[in-house]
């Protein structure tokens, strides 16, 4: 879907290339994340994308398409587009904030306006509570609510989106994650996203792509990656604990095995993390946890080993 | 008391040359405005777009606001004569300053961010400017005008010393005559003028700042 090959670019002024002969393939629907330290070349890459920044060499194909034979603006057009600072037109109501592609895409008046309704519906904000207050009457969570509603707008394939969540506090942040991730998934956008928070990175991404001096040093799942980073740099970056970041990315459900606990175990969500299940172990100093599903039928139980074996195998099979 | 009456006397016996002088006060002073508005806003635009030579007309501009308007008025007579037309160009040159540096300022301060999100989905450089910087630059530009319109007002009571007419002409004579109610005659309605466009341009001012950035 994104294809960009030997990409390069060096600013007027600077000592060497922020980014410097990179290459990446995003496939059609992943949620591919860019990270790494302020200066690795994260962002610039992601706005060489739409020709918000001109590579200096390089390839850089969406849908197939060479990106430097089109028109940047149609090409924008067509690539939703997310920054930290939302940047909302202030003096536009919401609605119309969200109607701008459309309207320069030459939609029809009715067509637009359910396409508002549809979006503000989608982002959790009811339509006609919403429709015609102004940006500055919202706040940070509902504005970049607004943001992605009005990158959505023309239903482009591809979405572009840098530090979407770093302006928004701690706690709204997670929800908002959770959020998008439920609303981008259900569309099978092919996504960018760029940011500097590991957890973050963790959570969202299919795969995960880590940069360093303008080039990809590993690009993997997270799974993958927190199993096998590929050097010190890599491992450095992901943290401390990586077994157990491995396992909050897993459910119970994907790591217990089936046969019904001995009498007396605690029980636990299939849907609550293998991080959990693990916690849980530790401080009931029991062998064994029963999982249960939302019906509250036992599908299956965990002991310490299963986990073990489990953070053992190389690839998820989820 | 008695000069209270003395200036209304002077001013219905003398009804057609006081209306005139008002006329020609106003048209003066609106002419020079547009006049200025013509090239400051452009100028002012065109600066903050391209950002070349900012330096350097916002110094120009700058040294402009200083110089006295009765200075100004003096230098465009041994250049341009006397009467109507040097009188409206030394007041337009008066009134190109603010006007300059308020477009500029109001250009320059639209969100970083929000231009850039205006780009990246998608819409031309023409289409920013006119969509989002001129509505959210607008009110500065007002705001420039209206401190433009002021000065001007002031500066065509100054007029009358190089033939430019207007209310100037009753002080001036005034003075000269020591005739204390005509002097009123001119200062008066200048004053009153002055404040009235202060009013409308600040109401005007309200009317045109978008409703998503009014403060109040």
């Amino acid at each position: 879907m994104i294809r960009i090959k030997g990409l390069k670019k060096q600013f007027a002024g600077a000592e060497r290339p922020v980014v410097n002969d990179l290459d990446l393939d995003i496939p059609e629907g992943e949620l591919c994340v860019l990270i790494g330290l302020s200066g690795c070349g994260k962002t610039t890459t992601l706005r060489m994308i739409n020709r918000m920044i001109e590579a200096d060499s390089g390839l850089i194909e969406v849908s197939s398409r060479d990106i430097s034979r089109q028109d940047p603006v149609e090409l924008r057009r067509h690539i939703g587009y997310v920054i930290q600072q939302v940047g909302l037109f202030p003096h536009q109501h919401i609605a119309d904030n969200i109607a701008t592609v459309p309207k320069l895409l030459g939609w029809k008046p009715a067509r637009i306006q359910n396409r508002i309704d549809e979006l503000l519906s989608l982002v959790g904000l009811e339509p006609a509570q919403y429709r015609h207050r102004f940006p500055r009457e919202l706040s940070g969570g509902q504005r970049q609510r607004v943001g992605v509603a009005r990158a959505l707008a023309a239903d482009p394939p591809v979405m572009l989106m840098d530090e979407p969540f770093g302006a928004i506090d701690p706690i709204n942040r997670v929800n908002l994650q959770d959020e998008f991730l439920n609303i981008l998934r259900k569309l099978k956008k092919t996504i960018v996203l760029v940011t500097h928070d590991i957890d973050e990175a963790l959570k969202m991404g299919d795969r995960i792509a880590i940069l360093n001096e303008g080039k990809v040093l590993q690009v993997a799942s997270p799974d993958e990656l927190l199993n096998r980073p590929i050097n010190e740099f890599v491992a450095s970056f992901l943290g401390n604990g990586r077994s157990l970041k491995r396992l909050s990315l897993l459910c119970a459900n994907d790591v217990c095995i089936s046969g019904p606990p001995i009498a007396g175990s605690s029980m636990i969500a299939a849907n609550s993390s293998a991080r959990t299940a693990l916690s849980m172990l530790l401080e009931s100093g029991s062998k064994m946890l029963g999982v249960s599903d939302a019906s509250n039928t036992v599908i299956g139980h965990i002991t310490m080993e299963t986990l073990q074996a489990r953070l053992a195998r190389r690839e998820s099979n989820d | 008391m008695s000069l209270l009456i003395e200036t209304l006397d002077f001013i219905q016996n003398n009804s057609d040359r006081v209306i005139d002088a008002g006329i020609r006060h106003v048209n003066l002073s609106f002419s020079a405005l547009i006049l200025a508005a013509l090239v400051a806003i452009p100028v002012g635009i065109w600066l903050a777009l391209t950002g070349r030579y900012v330096l350097l007309i916002i110094n120009i501009a700058n040294v402009g606001r200083t110089v006295p308007s009765l200075a100004i008025l003096a230098l465009a007579m041994p250049l341009l004569g006397t009467g109507f037309t040097p009188s409206l160009l030394a007041l337009s040159l008066l009134a190109v300053p603010p006007i300059l540096i308020n477009t500029y300022v109001g250009f320059t301060g639209v969100d970083a961010d929000t231009i850039d999100a205006a780009r990246g989905i998608g819409l031309r450089e023409a289409q920013i400017t006119m969509q989002v910087r001129l509505p959210l630059a607008l009110p500065m530009v007002f705001a420039g005008l209206r401190t433009a319109a002021v000065q001007v007002i002031s500066g065509a009571v100054l007029a009358a010393y190089i033939g430019g007419g207007g209310f100037g002409e009753f002080i001036t004579s005034g003075v000269a005559m020591m005739t204390i109610p005509m002097l009123l005659v001119g200062a008066i309605p200048a004053t009153i003028l002055a404040i009235a466009v202060d009013t409308l341009f600040s109401a005007l001012q309200k009317t045109i700042t978008p409703k998503g950035i009014r403060t109040s």
